[in-house]
């Protein structure tokens, strides 16, 4: 299977703080904004984005998961049953701003699934979107507002995004599928 | 690990694994429970039967709000209003069901393996709500989960299951499950009421209360049940009371820590005192909490199987 890397750690870790740049420029009130990353990969690149806003200064951001499972389209057409992993999210969303963070967008049917699990947990003022790599594809009439880095890819290539909290190292690749 | 059967019929076939991953689905389940808006979309348009041939009250109200939380769609079916008084088999009232297109059949009966010869006989999934004396895999889970959230780890355990063990679904499907995650059980009642060859639970016989109740971190008491006993094994309930009966004092022999446990409904003053029922000791009303999380979980694994295009499409995402 033909690979190559298209992110190292120190890359992901600029990238990281540029969309939190992004998001202090951009967001009227940083402060007031929630961080709910979608599990599993989201969920640690929520919490690196909170550690990052903390050397910024803003230290009281909420941070929550959220588990999407429940709520895909193709849960009847997928073989395994998923995992659930859970949601949680401390904190009451409503009227608040919520940037969902994510790993990878790729058909838009994750998002779809995410903004429909927040709603049925409150009403938020707004929900943002941030997420590491675009890989295009969209099958939705959804888009991240904030974006580490864009990727062309054709549909029988995978992005596989490494985490050092899942496996042991930083990095983003690209693979062949076989 | 995964649950890959088409049926929850009973905790004697399942792995421990196959236990522990339906607690741990059933235990992401709790937090959807305690929302404003308790709803999630993952069985919408999918058909759940409640067959109840038998009277209940919490089990099949658990599992309709357990289906109705997960937006399928339930039907309550009771015995004495339908066509079975008409002298229809039961398999062919099943088959006639089945042909709705239902996806999912939870089923209570008063004759043990009844559950599983309706599961020889459908295509549909089907979840056991109670056969005769035989399981009630639910309760087992139920149970299984809110000793997990009061004491971590099912390993090791000592469980006290006090009553009328002969005539318990319950007991047994407890029993099963909880030898299989590590525990040691041991069982006490009136010698009409303990089965006359304990050795296939595994379980500790006890001769006195007190010897029952001594160290246990977990009491769970049973219901006499007057309705299952075709001729009267006791004198009287307020001899049983006295003997098996759990009051504060007999509690008191138990670990500091202990639970006490009920599957309800509860006979006030009669197997369990009202102190006892109502004190900080006791988990009877998480457990009813709990019995909402594990049947959805039962649902979600069950419901989801049938139906779809499952075969010929390919893993998405």
């Amino acid at each position: 299977m033909p690979s190559k890397e298209i992110m190292n750690k120190d890359e992901m870790s600029r990238t990281l703080n540029r969309i939190v740049y992004q998001i202090v420029e951009d967001v009227k009130d940083a402060k007031e904004i929630c961080l709910v990353g979608i599990r599993r990969g989201g969920a640690h690149l929520a919490n690196r984005l909170n550690e990052i806003f903390k050397n910024e200064g803003y230290t009281n951001i909420q941070v929550g998961y959220l588990d999407i499972t429940l709520y895909r389209d193709d849960l009847t057409t997928i073989a395994e049953y998923p995992v659930l992993h859970g949601t949680e999210i401390n904190f009451n969303i409503a009227g608040r701003h919520i940037v969902l963070v994510d790993d990878v967008m790729f058909t838009g049917r994750t998002t779809r699934a995410a903004m429909d699990a927040l709603i049925d947990l409150g009403r938020p003022e707004k929900i943002s979107m941030a997420v590491l790599i675009d890989r295009g594809h969209r099958e939705l009439p959804v888009q991240p507002d904030f974006v580490g880095k864009v990727v062309p890819t054709s549909m029988d290539e995978l992005i596989e995004v490494s985490l050092e909290e899942q496996a042991g190292s930083d990095s983003v690749a690209i693979h062949k599928k076989p | 690990m995964s649950y890959k059967r088409k049926d929850l019929l009973g905790m004697i076939d399942l792995s421990s694994e196959e236990i522990t991953y339906l607690l741990d689905t059933a235990q992401t389940f709790c937090e959807i429970n305690e929302r404003d808006v308790k709803k999630v979309p993952t069985l919408k348009g999918r058909t759940v039967i409640n067959l109840f041939f038998e009277p209940s009250t919490r089990t099949r109200t658990s599992f309709e709000i357990a289906g109705k939380r997960l937006s399928a769609d339930t039907v309550n079916f009771s015995a004495s209003s339908s066509s079975t008084t008409k002298g229809e088999t039961l398999i062919d009232t099943v088959k006639n069901m089945e042909y709705m297109h239902s996806d999912v059949f939870v089923v209570r009966h008063a004759y043990s393996g009844s559950v599983k010869f309706i599961s020889e006989n459908t295509d549909a999934s089907v979840i056991n709500a109670g056969d005769g004396l035989n399981e009630h895999p639910t309760q087992a889970l139920l149970d299984l989960l809110t000793i997990r959230q009061h004491k971590g780890d099912i390993k090791g355990l000592e469980i006290a299951i006090i009553g009328d063990i002969t005539h318990s679904r319950v007991a047994r499907s407890d029993i099963w499950a909880m030898k299989k995650l590590g525990a040691n059980v041991r069982l006490f009642g009136p010698p009409t009421m303990l089965p006359k060859y304990i050795e296939p639970f595994g379980c500790r016989k006890c001769a006195t209360m007190e010897e029952a109740v001594e160290g246990a971190d977990v009491v769970m008491m049973l219901r006499v049940q007057r309705e299952r006993q075709g001729k009267l094994l006791l004198p009287s309930t307020r001899e049983y009371a006295k003997f098996f009966g759990l009051t504060n004092q007999k509690l008191n022999l138990a670990k500091e820590d202990a639970i006490v446990m009920h599957p309800g409904p509860i006979n006030r003053g009669v197997e369990l005192m009202s102190n006892v029922a109502d004190c900080s000791r006791s988990v009877i009303l998480p457990q009813v909490s709990n019995g909402v999380a594990v049947r959805m979980a039962a649902l979600y694994l069950l419901g989801l199987k049938k139906g779809g295009q499952s075969e010929n499409t390919a893993e998405k995402l």
